[in-house]
């Protein structure tokens, strides 16, 4: 396997043995009433990393978050702010500020008196106050926005006095509750950049909440997938997409295939597998999941599958179906092929160019085919 | 104009369609506002202008006990003869005697410590209903609101049985060693306080609770969040977005009060001095119908002139806000 680290910046501290984690939950549980939010969950994040828990609503995060800000008290374990135990320290005694999923900015207050808020709590004196504020208001460009009240603001206005509001008091560490939820698709796009070079310039570790997945991966160096209360995988966002650690992770994260079936024959580097049709397939990257007469899923991304109308001529493996749906989206094609055994395969292909070369619509013959080491065997 | 379809919301669907679409849907839309003016006109103003009438004039023993002034009895010159002989010397009296000018002093005052202790009693009530879980809300709502199904003359009276010397409260202090001698409550202002407080409770805590209840919590946790330990959210975020139903809460007890009549009857005994009893005295037992509208008339700007200046300062803050 190459290299699937963070492409961004050079930052894995979670690759270094010595490297002291900053944020640690120590078999966090957390139970309201009969329902486990937090199922002994373990979880080390690094300083100065931008790290996302990603999960459908429902999953536990938010509450982990919460646990983090000092609004819930973990049910058992423990959790740890640089070396120090956060149990029965209150939240307005934490060195780290929550941006709030609806803003909760004090409709009272101008936009400076909110930002300023905080800093006026710690005592901070007057000229100095003013001083970071204008500093928090040129950072999010809002200067002329100073004297208004939150609901004479656009949405996108407000997240970011939101945003201001919560790194004003220079927190240890940002928690963000779905910071971008509320804004429309383009602007989120946009204010995804934002955050991730704010988070550079100031050098804060942040943990996001997020149930929208390209958001996390976007900005994440690290992604907590969670389910059920329980941490799924943590890993880069290209780790989570190309060798993600279980079906479920496979199925959360972007489009997948899935090619079950049968250990039938392993060598040193490859593995093959026969399906339940009797059609085999032969994969890399087969790993402890392969062993002899396993059960196996072989995953498989859809841009990872070649779709023609002739059966390739060095392909090691190629599996014949019929077109099945044809989606054309502009910038890639999206085909559903179905295997002449039944399952629907979907397959991606990039319009590299304007005009392509064998075209196949509705109903046509076709063979897709993919390179032994394209996909993970998972556990089934 | 062609406003069809308001028109027909107003209207039933069948016959009368087409007469309410020729006099258009404006007209419609403003006989919508007419009632609530309408309202207003029949039952403030007209009375109020009867009562102005009748406080010009100058008693007499007669049926009804006054010399009519600025009426058409005598045709349109007498009415406009009439404005020759006006006089206030009711108010001037309302001058002369202290009487007036303590009663009315003494019933601000009562009313604005009573208005306070009811907000003293009322937040932490509606603060809790406001918090507590939303499955028992409206069980707290409607247990707010059940002492209205009793009359309140009752209840007062009630507060008699309650307060005396031989009293249920003075019996429990005194069978539990807390005090030896039973307290004198009632037929002091001790007692009215307390009437007040408990008539008007539920006014403080309905208008209180309405505003408390549509807060958004995370506003709380932003501020803990910001270093704000709680009791300093309360007065930096909690109260501040409670004050409308604070002003509220607050008229409503307040403008009440000056004028309560029956809880100062009833528990605050002869020696209790408040504009609604003078109004009383003054129109039942002195029969001096214009002495007592002049009173009311008083009463009646004292409360209003006030709070529509209130208004005003407040509406032009929020224009201001803008």
């Amino acid at each position: 396997m190459k290299s699937l680290g963070s492409i961004r910046r050079d930052f894995a501290p979670w690759n270094d043995p010595n490297a002291k984690p900053y944020i640690q939950f120590d078999n966090v549980t957390k139970k309201f009433g009969d329902f486990t939010a937090v199922n002994n969950l373990s979880l080390t994040i690094f300083e100065r990393e931008f790290f996302a828990l990603l999960g459908a609503s429902g999953c536990g995060k938010s509450t982990l978050l919460r646990m983090l800000a000092g609004f819930e008290e973990p049910t058992a374990g423990r959790i740890l702010l640089d070396g120090q135990d956060l149990r029965g320290i209150p939240p307005y005694r934490r060195p780290v500020n929550m941006m709030f999923q609806s803003y909760a900015l004090f409709p009272h207050m101008t936009v400076e008196n909110n930002i300023a808020f905080g800093l006026k709590q710690e005592g901070m004196p007057k000229p100095d106050i003013e001083k970071r504020v204008a500093e928090m208001l040129k950072l999010v460009k809002l200067e002329q926005f100073a004297k208004r009240k939150p609901h004479q603001l656009s949405g996108g206005q407000r997240q970011r006095v939101a945003l201001a509001r919560s790194v004003a008091k220079r927190p240890k560490v940002l928690l963000l509750d779905e910071p971008l939820g509320a804004l429309d698709k383009k602007l989120r796009e946009e204010t995804q950049f934002e955050l991730m070079d704010l988070q550079q310039e100031l050098g804060l570790t942040f943990v996001v909440v997020t149930h929208d997945q390209e958001e996390a991966m976007t900005m994440a160096d690290r992604i907590a997938i969670m389910d059920k209360g329980e941490v799924m995988q943590v890993a880069t966002p290209a780790e989570v997409y190309e060798a993600p650690a279980s079906r479920f992770v496979a199925h959360f994260v972007g489009n997948v295939n899935m090619f079950e079936g049968k250990v039938a024959e392993r060598s040193a580097n490859t593995t093959r597998i026969t399906g339940p049709s009797g059609a085999q397939i032969v994969v890399e990257n087969g790993g402890a999941a392969a062993a002899a007469n396993a059960d196996i899923v072989f995953a498989i991304r859809p841009e990872k599958i070649k779709v023609s109308s002739k059966k390739p001529a060095d392909a090691v493996n190629a599996l014949e179906g019929e077109v099945y749906d044809v989606a054309y989206l502009g910038d890639m094609t999206v085909y559903h092929i179905r295997l002449d055994d039944g399952q629907i395969v979907r397959a991606s292909a990039l319009n590299a160019a304007r005009v392509t070369e064998d075209p196949l619509t509705w109903n046509d013959r076709a063979w897709v085919s993919f390179r032994p080491d394209a996909g993970v065997v998972l556990a089934r | 104009m062609s406003n069809i379809a308001v028109a027909d919301a107003a209207a039933p669907p069948t016959a009368a369609k087409p007469f309410l679409t020729r006099l258009g849907a404006g007209f419609i839309n403003r006989l919508v506002i007419i009632v609530p003016y309408l309202w207003l006109l029949f039952f403030f103003l007209i009375p109020f202008v009867i009562v102005f009438k009748i406080s010009l004039s100058q008693t007499a023993i007669a049926m009804p006990p006054y010399t009519p002034v600025l009426d058409f009895s005598d045709g349109v010159s007498g009415f406009f003869a009439g404005f020759r002989d006006l006089n206030f010397d009711n108010y001037v009296w309302l001058t002369q005697d202290a009487l007036y000018f303590k009663a009315y002093i003494t019933s601000l005052i009562i009313a604005a410590i009573s208005t306070v202790l009811t907000l003293l009693v009322g937040y932490p009530i509606a603060y809790g209903m406001a918090r507590a879980p939303a499955t028992i809300r409206p069980t707290l709502l409607m247990l707010v609101i059940l002492p209205f199904w009793t009359s309140f003359l009752i209840r007062v009276y009630a507060w008699i049985g309650i307060l005396k010397p031989e009293g249920l409260l003075n019996q429990l202090l005194l069978s539990l060693h807390i005090i030896n001698q039973p307290l004198v409550i009632l037929n002091t202002y001790t007692a009215i306080f307390i009437g007040i407080v408990y008539s008007y409770l539920p006014f403080m805590v309905l208008p209180l609770y309405s505003s408390l209840e549509k807060m958004d919590y995370s506003l709380i946790e932003a501020a803990k969040d910001l270093g704000c330990p709680p009791t300093a959210a309360f007065w930096k975020i909690t109260f501040p977005l409670s004050l409308p139903g604070v002003i509220a809460g607050c008229l409503l007890v307040f403008i009440p009060a000056v004028g309560e009549f029956v809880i100062p009857d009833l528990l605050g005994g002869s020696q209790t001095l408040m504009i609604g009893k003078t109004l009383w005295n003054e129109f039942f037992a002195n029969r001096d119908w214009p002495v007592s509208s002049a009173v009311a008339v008083i009463l009646l700007l004292l409360l209003t002139v006030p709070i529509m200046l209130f208004q005003q300062a407040q509406a032009r803050a929020q224009e201001q806000g803008k």
